[in-house]
Parts: structure tokens; C-alpha cells; sequence
């Protein structure tokens, strides 16, 4: 069991107010990734959460219980780290049975969970390594080995991936989506990177100077931003957003086009612009764009899109994909 | 610097390296040579750095005149002693400061070692009552509070550095995974700052065994340590030379031989957070 | 990262510490503010009653008093100046490509271990002595006068006495913070253009400067209070030459026997180590942020 329920729950570091006041609730075995850019708050929310600080109000929940004032042993919550946090001095057994010791379990039946653990992770042939001769990849799943032998009632994941190389952390993404799978255990995400938000979580909570912007799904999230910082955080690359005639033309102050959204045409359309730099990835062609009045623009076309530096180009909008957003960044309906 | 050092480069540097060390060194190795000599060649002009009547005669005088053993066990129980006492006072103190820190940790740092710049001389006479009133003068458990309490913010200061590099998130996770307190420093903590500790307890078994004023002016008989011995034989005329440089030896050897095979583990340790 | 229970816990943890270090400091300092402005003699304990600010003002009258005010910073600065300047150099040499790196380390680190007493009779007798110092005899074979140091140069003779004793100390963390330097910042600059002096001007010495701060700090507060140096080598002399304010202080306490004056003198010595002190955490506060 896993439902966390925050309730008004506000932080403050002396008058800096990192986080206003949150309600959010997170059901038994849904996996909810925190994203928003550095210093939104998403850290600390975490690590209330983790109770490695205190709320300076509100309440948390846990199953059902008040865990305001619990100290974080007393949760039954895990965490993994961003650094790993692994004990240097300890072998990678000692690592994972760690927290099965400090739960005073008797070492026989530890090692035996650790070691079931160690083989779900592939690390049975690291156990009596020190993390200091392991990889990137294999300290982060000695982190998540030692989660998981707590049984724990949720993970708390916090930015995992982020010193991993690309490729690694590609993997670490699916083996944690897997490990959620398998586990349907509670999880608790934490990124600043919108990929790792969209491909993992059933639900993301996308938040902004410690205040939530929007909570749904990822393709929810994608097709209804709630808001132009939602709509520009949200999908890779960013939307564009446009403002002036344009956008009163629709009734709004600000609109938003994402790039796979837009049409190309070498003869007519309904921005004129010139490329400035063509990406070819070979799958896709992702062309920057100085718009006429409206500054760059990213479009997305296939990859046999044959326009270089300086070539002419029309982008139109294809119909029914103009995000509109009023006076106060809301979407308007 | 990867760049390739020519043998003549680095023979000239050893050469100076070497040249600056020997001299450095000179005063210990001529007082332990000297130790060996009768007192007639300690004092032959020229000097001699080599004679053909070694002796151990210095030794065996020193060692009879005055009851070495006592002095030695003395220093040894007072600096292990307070170094030991320091530590289990001073890892919860500078626990605290590294990983709680406030807006006053770094003053309270400052407060306490500043304790250290009274000078001693200033509250001798007040000590020294104290020590008599409560029993403590002359007693190794009084030297061991004091040298304790005289080193204690340099403890402090040297673990809470040392402490200040191990990541939070380390003791974090410890307490994540349903570790108490205790368990945190027990078996996180602790082993993970073993190197530091262990540099910390050898420079302060160092200092308190050359700690010479409260070492001399708490003590008479019965606590006294090797500083002590040292004082007894003060300024010796022309033809005690020889004994002087034995005792000496006596005093300084077992530190020097601990500190020689400790240097690494010293070194590594001694740098007050200079190094980052 | 905190919460309030781990500060609390925090609080508690700290409380032996500052409790008995404030006691350690409070209690001896409150008995000698009293002894300071009372009549307190061993030699006449008959006399007895407040000597208002009379041991005050013998301490200020003192001819020996300014002299030992002096005596004392300039020891404290002599010491620091040769041993962070020398502990730089050497420091320097050593972190050279050289063979046998660490027994190097072992004999220059050797003097730390020699408890100052020793060390000073080691000086005192076997090298400064007139007659049979090796000094002398050095001074002989060259055909000079032998230099009298502990009389003719009291002060410079304990501040090369101390100063050889410290300097291990200040080489070592000076030298450990220069192996922390990376070699790629001096590849930068030498890419740049930058000749060796410069290098060492423009980044290996700011790189020291924790060191060098922490070396004063640390050097500072054992320098202040150096007695043994001063007890085994001159005893103060010739006449006042050496003496410092501690010894000073030393000297009416236990030769005079007038405890109240030497409290005077106590409380004296504590207001000038504190001013020291605030002077050196303010300036060397803001180097020790980490």
C-alpha cells in the first residue's frame, strides 16, 4: 500500500517561501514524476515527503496515517538518491542489506533477500565489490537494490539519472518503468528533464516556484497544457510560442504551435522565415527558423526535408493544433 | 605535470629536496648520535660525528637516576587517554556542526578556539587551586581532563572539516533506511571518517604528549610525565652533554617512531579543511 | 537538510562540548579577575584586602611591560613569517619530481615530534652554546668569534628555535594543499602565455590561501602562548630582552610570588589575545567559508 496525501503542506527556509502550499494527492501504485526546472521546488517536496525536512505546515498522509511529524525511518518510505548515496566502506551485499540489518532482520534471512534482489538488479556478481570499483549504471542499481529489499509502502526517486551518460540513462529509464511493472509499488519521481517525465509516469505533476502548474497524464499534459509554461515545459522540442497580431487574431495573448505541428512549404504558407540552422537526425529534420516579426520558430520535418542555412520557408499551422492562452498564461477553451 | 622531467631536472631537485630535509633533521640525529658518545667526545672540538668509543653508558645513567617507566607510562596514559576522551566528546560536536549546521556554527567554531588563545600562564594560579581543591593536582585523570579540554577545540575543528567532506545525502539515505541516529554515526559515520579520526587522534596523542606547562605545573611526583623527566634535567654544564642528549632521545623517541609511521596517515588528515 | 528533531538533537550533541569548554574558560577567568584586584602575596599572606586597580596600573608602569607586548608580537610574527614563507619553499621543492618523496616527508616532518622543551635544550645546549654549541665550533673552524645567540640575539635565537619547530607543520599543509592543485590549471596558464613566476603568482599562490590562512590561525593561537621555549633557553634575558608577556606574567606569579599582579597581568595578556583573536577570525573568517 502506497496513497500519499499532501495537504496545504508549505515550506519556508526563513522568508523564502520555496513552497507556497501544495495539496496533491498520489494513489497505491501509480508512478508520479515531479518535473519542473531547477529550484522548483520538486526536491523539497520529495524530501518532505521523505521527512528529511520538516513541513512548516499542512499534513502528509501515508496509507492513510498522519506522517507529519514522523521521523523519515519510521515511514517506510525509500529513497534513491542522486549521488547514490552508496556507503563507501560497505560491499555491495552489505549495501542492500543494510537497511534489512538496521530493521534488525537476522543476517541469514537478509542475505538470502538481498541476494534474490541482487539477481532481479543482475548484480549477483557484485556483491562483495565496494561501490568504488563499480560503474555509474551498477552503483544505481545497487541505490535501487537497496530500495527495494524495504519493501517499501512507496520509492522516492530523486533526479536518478541525471549522472548517468545518455545512453545509460535510456536503459535506466526502462528498467525502472520495468522495476514499477513488476513492483506496482507506489513511486515518486523526481526530474527536471521532460523526457524521463513523459516516458515514465502515469501521472505528472509539473511544478513551478513550488507551486503545481498541472497534474495528468503525460499525453493529457502534451494534448491540454494547462497553461504556456506547462505547454512550453512539456514535449521536446519546446512549442512555440507566438504573441501580437497573430495570436489577437484568435482572441488570445499568447498562441502555441509545437513543431511537429507545423507544415513546411517552400512556396506559400502563413509565416515566411528563413532557416537558420537545419539538424538533420537523420529520422527527423528539426529546422530553426527567423520568422519575420516573430523571432525563431522550431519546426520538425522528416527526415528527407532538403532545406539548408539560408533557404526560404513557409510554415503554416496544421489546423486544430493552435494552443490559445489568455492574459494570465491560461489556456482558453 | 604529464610532461616528460629530464633525470638531470630531477637530480638537481633531489639533490636541494634532500639538502633542505637533512638539515631540517640535523638537530634530531646529532642530539640521538651524541647520545651514543661518552661525554668527553660529546664535547671534543672539533666536533666528531663519528667516534670509536660508542657507548650506552648515557642510557643506563639516565635510567638509573630516574625512574623512567613511571614518566613514560604517565605521558602514554595521559595523551591516549585525553586524545580518546577528545574524540568521543568531539565526533557528536562535530556531527552537529557539519551536518546541522546554523548561522552560528561557524562563530561557535571561532568562540571555541579562541578558547585556546588564553594564555596559560594568565590562569595558572587559578588552575592550580583548582586542581588542589578538587583532588585533581597531581593525578592522571586531572591531566587528562585538562590536556583533554586544552585540545578539545582543535578536535573539533579537525573532524568537523573532515566530516564537512562526507555527503550529506550518505547519512540521508542511512536514515532512510531506518537507521537511528546512533546507527547513523555507528556505522556510517564513523568508519567512513576513519581516516580523519585517525589523523586527528595522532596529532592530538602528539600534542598532548609535548604539552609542557600544565604537564609541569599540575603535576609533581605521581602523574608526572615525560615533559617532566625532561625538566629535571635542565641545564646541564659542559661534561653532561652526552646524558642530556639520551634523555632527550628517551623523551622524544616514542613519539618520534609513532609519528614517523603515521606521517602518511597524519599528513592525509592535516589540513583543517585547507584542501578542498 | 534538516529538521527540527535532528536540530535538537543537534543542540545535544553539542552541549558537552560547549559546556565544559565554557566552563574550562569561565571559571579560571572569573577567579583571576578577582585575584586581580585583590592584594594577594605569597610572600606576606598577612596582607590582604583590594589593591583596587593598583596591579593594573604596576603592569602598565611596568618598563618591562610595553617591552613584552612588543616581545610577544614579534615572536608571534617572526615565527609565522619565517615558517609560512620557508614552508612555501620548501613546500615547493618538495612537490618537485624528486626520488624518495617520502622519506623526505619523514625527516621534515620530524621536528613536530620533538616536544618543545627537548628541543629547545637541544638548541639551547648542543648548538648555541658558546663554548661547546656546534655553532661555536663551526664558528671556530671558519676562524670567527663565536656568536653569542641566547645572549647577544634572546629574541631571534627562540624565534629560530620556534620557528624550526613549526615549520613541519606549515610545510605539510601547505604542501598537501599544493598536490590538490590541478595540473591542467597550470597547463592553461602556461598555454597563456604565463611565465613560471607568474604561474606561482597568479595561481599556485591563491590557491594556498586557505592553507596559509588556516597555518597563521592554527600557528597563532599555540604561538601566542609559547612559554617552554622561553623558560629553557633564556629565562626572559639577558635582563628583559626576551621576556614576553606570558613569561612576564610567569614571572611575578611564581619568582615575585604577587599573585594579584600576575592575575592583572592575566587579564591583560586575555583582552590582547582576544583582540588578536577578533582581528585574525575576521580577517581570516571569510577564507575559511566553505
Amino acid at each position: 500500500m502506497g496513497k500519499i496525501v499532501l495537504k496545504q503542506v508549505r515550506k519556508s527556509f526563513g522568508d523564502v517561501h520555496v513552497i507556497p502550499s501544495v495539496d496533491l494527492t498520489i494513489e497505491n501504485g501509480e508512478f508520479v514524476v515531479f518535473v519542473g526546472p531547477s529550484g522548483c521546488g520538486k526536491s523539497t517536496l520529495l524530501r518532505l515527503i521523505a521527512g528529511l525536512e520538516d513541513t512548516s505546515s499542512g499534513t502528509i498522509e501515508i496509507d492513510g496515517k498522519d506522517a507529519t511529524m514522523l521521523p523519515p525511518a519510521k515511514r517506510g518510505l525509500a529513497m534513491v538518491f542522486q549521488s547514490y548515496a552508496l556507503y563507501p566502506h560497505m560491499t555491495v551485499r552489505k549495501n542492500i542489506m543494510f537497511p534489512l540489518k538496521m530493521a534488525g532482520m537476522d543476517p541469514e534471512a537478509a542475505t538470502k533477500k538481498a541476494d534474490a534482489a541482487a539477481k532481479v538488479l543482475n548484480l549477483t556478481n557484485y556483491m562483495e565489490r565496494k561501490p568504488g570499483q563499480l560503474s555509474g549504471g551498477q552503483r544505481q542499481r545497487v541505490a535501487i537494490g537497496r530500495a527495494i529489499v524495504r519493501e517499501p509502502a512507496a520509492f522516492l526517486f530523486d533526479e536518478p539519472l541525471s549522472n548517468l551518460d545518455a545512453a545509460l540513462r535510456g536503459n535506466m529509464r526502462l528498467e525502472i518503468t520495468e522495476l514499477h511493472q513488476t513492483l506496482k509499488t507506489t513511486m515518486i519521481y523526481v526530474t527536471h528533464d521532460q523526457v524521463e517525465a513523459m516516458t515514465m509516469a502515469d501521472k505528472i505533476v509539473v511544478l513551478q516556484a513550488g507551486n503545481i502548474e498541472q497534474v495528468g497524464s503525460p499525453l493529457e499534459l502534451y494534448n491540454h497544457p494547462a497553461n504556456a509554461f506547462v505547454a512550453g515545459f512539456i514535449g521536446s522540442p519546446r512549442m512555440n510560442l507566438l504573441e501580437g497580431a497573430d495570436a489577437a487574431a484568435v482572441g488570445a495573448k499568447t498562441i502555441g504551435v509545437r513543431p511537429e505541428h507545423l507544415e513546411i512549404s517552400t512556396t506559400a504558407g502563413q509565416w515566411k522565415g528563413t532557416v537558420a540552422v537545419a539538424e538533420l537526425l537523420g529520422s527527423d529534420t528539426f529546422l530553426h527558423v527567423n520568422v519575420e516579426g516573430h523571432g525563431t520558430m522550431t519546426v520538425r520535418g522528416g527526415g528527407d526535408v532538403n532545406l539548408r542555412h539560408g533557404d526560404t520557408v513557409y510554415l503554416t499551422p496544421q489546423a486544430g493544433k493552435t494552443h490559445r492562452f489568455g492574459q494570465d498564461g491560461k489556456a482558453l477553451v | 605535470m604529464a610532461r616528460a622531467v629530464t633525470p638531470r631536472r630531477k637530480l638537481f631537485f633531489t639533490l636541494a629536496a634532500w639538502t633542505v630535509a637533512l638539515l631540517i633533521f640535523f638537530p634530531v640525529f646529532w642530539t640521538i648520535l651524541t647520545s651514543f658518545k661518552t661525554e668527553a667526545s660529546a664535547v671534543a672540538t672539533p666536533p666528531q660525528l663519528f667516534t670509536a668509543d660508542w657507548t650506552l653508558q648515557n642510557y643506563s645513567d639516565v635510567w638509573a637516576r630516574s625512574d623512567y617507566p613511571r614518566f613514560f607510562l604517565n605521558s602514554v596514559i595521559i595523551s591516549i587517554g585525553s586524545t580518546l576522551l577528545g574524540l568521543m566528546i568531539a565526533i557528536p560536536a562535530a556531527w552537529s556542526m557539519a551536518f546541522v549546521p546554523g548561522k552560528k556554527t561557524k562563530d561557535l567554531l571561532m568562540w571555541m578556539l579562541s578558547t585556546k588563545m588564553m594564555p596559560a600562564a594568565a590562569v595558572l594560579i587559578p588552575m592550580y587551586l583548582i586542581f588542589q581543591k578538587t583532588g585533581l593536582f597531581d593525578t592522571r585523570i586531572g591531566l587528562v581532563l585538562a590536556l583533554m579540554l586544552m585540545n578539545l577545540p582543535v578536535i573539533i575543528w579537525m573532524l568537523y572539516t573532515y566530516f564537512k567532506e562526507i555527503p550529506g545525502e550518505i547519512l540521508e539515505a542511512a536514515r532512510m533506511d531506518g537507521a537511528s541516529l546512533k546507527n547513523e554515526v555507528l556505522y556510517i559515520l564513523t568508519p567512513m571518517a576513519v581516516p580523519g579520526i585517525a589523523s586527528t587522534m595522532l596529532l592530538n596523542i602528539i600534542l598532548a604528549w609535548n604539552e609542557a606547562f600544565w604537564t609541569i605545573t599540575l603535576t609533581t611526583v605521581n602523574a608526572a610525565p615525560l615533559s617532566a623527566f625532561i625538566a629535571s634535567f635542565s641545564a646541564p654544564q659542559g661534561l653532561f652533554y652526552a646524558k642530556l642528549s639520551a634523555a632527550s632521545t628517551m623523551a622524544i623517541a616514542p613519539i618520534l617512531i609513532m609519528g614517523w609511521f603515521g606521517q602518511k596517515q597524519l599528513v592525509r588528515g592535516l589540513t583543517f579543511g585547507a584542501v578542498k | 537538510m534538516a529538521t527540527q528533531s535532528s536540530r535538537a538533537t543537534a543542540r545535544l550533541m553539542l552541549a558537552p562540548s560547549v559546556i565544559m569548554l565554557f566552563v574550562w574558560m569561565i571559571v579560571p577567568l572569573a577567579m583571576t579577575i578577582w585575584f586581580s584586584f585583590r592584594i594577594y602575596r605569597l610572600l606576606s599572606p598577612d596582607r590582604t584586602g583590594w589593591a583596587g586597580i593598583r596591579n593594573y596600573t604596576w603592569f602598565f608602569n611596568s618598563p618591562d611591560f610595553w617591552l613584552g607586548i612588543s616581545n610577544t608580537l614579534l615572536l608571534v610574527g617572526g615565527v609565522l613569517a619565517i615558517t609560512i614563507i620557508f614552508g612555501v619553499l620548501i613546500a615547493l621543492l618538495i612537490d618537485q619530481p624528486v626520488w624518495g618523496q617520502g622519506p623526505l616527508r619523514i625527516l621534515v616532518i620530524s621536528p613536530f615530534f620533538v616536544m618543545p622543551p627537548v628541543a629547545a635544550s637541544i638548541w639551547k645546549n648542543l648548538f648555541m652554546h658558546p663554548q661547546n654549541g656546534l655553532l661555536a665550533s663551526a664558528a671556530q673552524g671558519l676562524g670567527m668569534e663565536p656568536i653569542l645567540f641566547l645572549q647577544s640575539y634572546p629574541l631571534g635565537s627562540i624565534i629560530f628555535i620556534t620557528s624550526w619547530e613549526w615549520l613541519p607543520f606549515a610545510t605539510l599543509i601547505l604542501l598537501t594543499a599544493l598536490q590538490s592543485l590541478s595540473s591542467e590549471q597550470l597547463e592553461a596558464a602556461e598555454m597563456d602565455g604565463a611565465s613560471a613566476l607568474s604561474r606561482f603568482r597568479f595561481i599556485t599562490l591563491p590557491h594556498m590561501t586557505r592553507a596559509i590562512t588556516v597555518v597563521i590561525l592554527i600557528q597563532t593561537i599555540f604561538l601566542l602562548s609559547i612559554f617552554g621555549e622561553i623558560f629553557t633557553t633564556t629565562q626572559g634575558g639577558p635582563g628583559s630582552a626576551s621576556t614576553t608577556l606570558p613569561y612576564m606574567i610567569y614571572k611575578q606569579a611564581l619568582i615575585a610570588k604577587d599573585i594579584g599582579r600576575a592575575a592583572a597581568g592575566g587579564i591583560i595578556a586575555v583582552i590582547l589575545a582576544n583582540i588578536v583573536a577578533v582581528f585574525l577570525m575576521r580577517s581570516m573568517g571569510k577564507h575559511l567559508d566553505t
